[in-house]
């Protein structure tokens, strides 16, 4: 892995998503990181979707941008986190995304122990004032020691 | 005395490829269900998701592991297709089976929130998931759902979710 202590946030995210092949399928691109939060992308696309009447994305889209966020939040909260795992996922969805209108996710850390980490997030499309979805977890956290 | 004289039962192919039809219906409409793989295996009215390895799938290349977030859209999928399912069975059913396969588009039940428990890391191999409807009333629906890979007492993920019920 990268050495944590002198890594470059934005650069070290990118690295950790494109390692992620689920997260490459799903076309997901690193917005902007900084310690202990994250904000990720994912375009529209039709082979996401859930409801082929509407064309709204599934919901396990949505899951799968705000899960990896959430991860890198973690790995992003302090340069001696190397790893993480998702614990436990609680989802919430608001309303169905927008048609057409790419998926944004911005996650924070708010909370590390030796063991855990504690994140929230949120799920917006163009209507920054409407959340989409939110979402709450525990992550493992893997340190260099 | 005699017995009323009773309707032939249908043939068992005839239910069969019923029951069958319907859940193709169900499940081929929507595209993210094809974009993961994941497909079904019916037995009755109880169903068996199947997530077969795929290499887009993975999310910790080292170990290697399933991404958390494949897993959780393979579990919510799961709760939501056992409960259409459900909601379509009693329709197909009706009257020993003689309607045909319900028509017209399926009604999805939408998803209020979904809690994902990862018991254990998720192995690059096929995975299995179960939905069990608990409640299921006129507006509101809760469902949880329980996936394994070789073992189906060592669960490698878990979940419960609350949904809308369709036309509501």
């Amino acid at each position: 892995m990268v050495d944590g202590r002198q890594r470059d946030n934005a650069e070290f995210a990118r690295a950790f998503i494109a390692a992620l092949p689920h997260s490459v399928a799903l076309g997901m691109q690193v917005i902007d990181v900084s310690p202990g939060q994250a904000v990720l992308e994912m375009p529209y696309d039709a082979r996401f979707v859930g409801d082929p009447d509407a064309g709204i994305i599934h919901g396990g889209a949505v899951s799968a941008l705000m899960d990896t966020c959430g991860g890198i939040a973690v790995v992003s909260r302090d340069a001696e986190v190397l790893g993480t795992a998702t614990l436990d996922l609680r989802i919430d969805y608001m309303r169905p995304a927008t048609p057409g209108q790419a998926i944004r996710a911005e996650a924070e850390c708010y909370h590390i122990t030796r063991s855990v980490a504690f994140v929230r997030a949120v799920a917006l499309d163009d209507d920054r004032d409407r959340p989409v979805a939110t979402a709450t977890g525990a992550f493992t956290v893997e340190r260099a020691s | 005395m005699s017995t009323p004289p009773r309707t032939r039962p249908e043939p068992v192919q005839v239910i069969k490829q019923r029951r069958d039809a319907a859940l193709a219906k169900l499940v081929s409409t929507v595209p993210y269900i094809g974009f993961l793989g994941i497909t079904f295996d019916r037995r009755g009215d109880e169903l068996t998701a199947i997530l077969p390895y795929d290499d887009k799938l993975v999310g910790n290349p080292v170990l290697p592991a399933l991404h958390g977030g494949a897993i959780a859209a393979f579990l919510e999928t799961t709760a939501i297709v056992e409960l259409s399912w459900a909601i379509a069975w009693d329709e197909i059913e009706q009257g020993g089976g003689t309607k045909p396969v319900p028509t017209g588009k399926p009604k999805w039940p939408k998803t209020i929130d979904f809690t994902v428990d990862y018991l254990r890391s998720g192995l690059p191999r096929d995975a299995y998931a179960r939905a069990r409807v608990n409640r299921s009333g006129r507006r509101y629906a809760s469902v949880h759902v329980e996936a394994w890979q070789d073992n189906r007492a060592r669960l490698f993920a878990q979940a419960t979710g609350h949904f809308l019920m369709p036309g509501t």
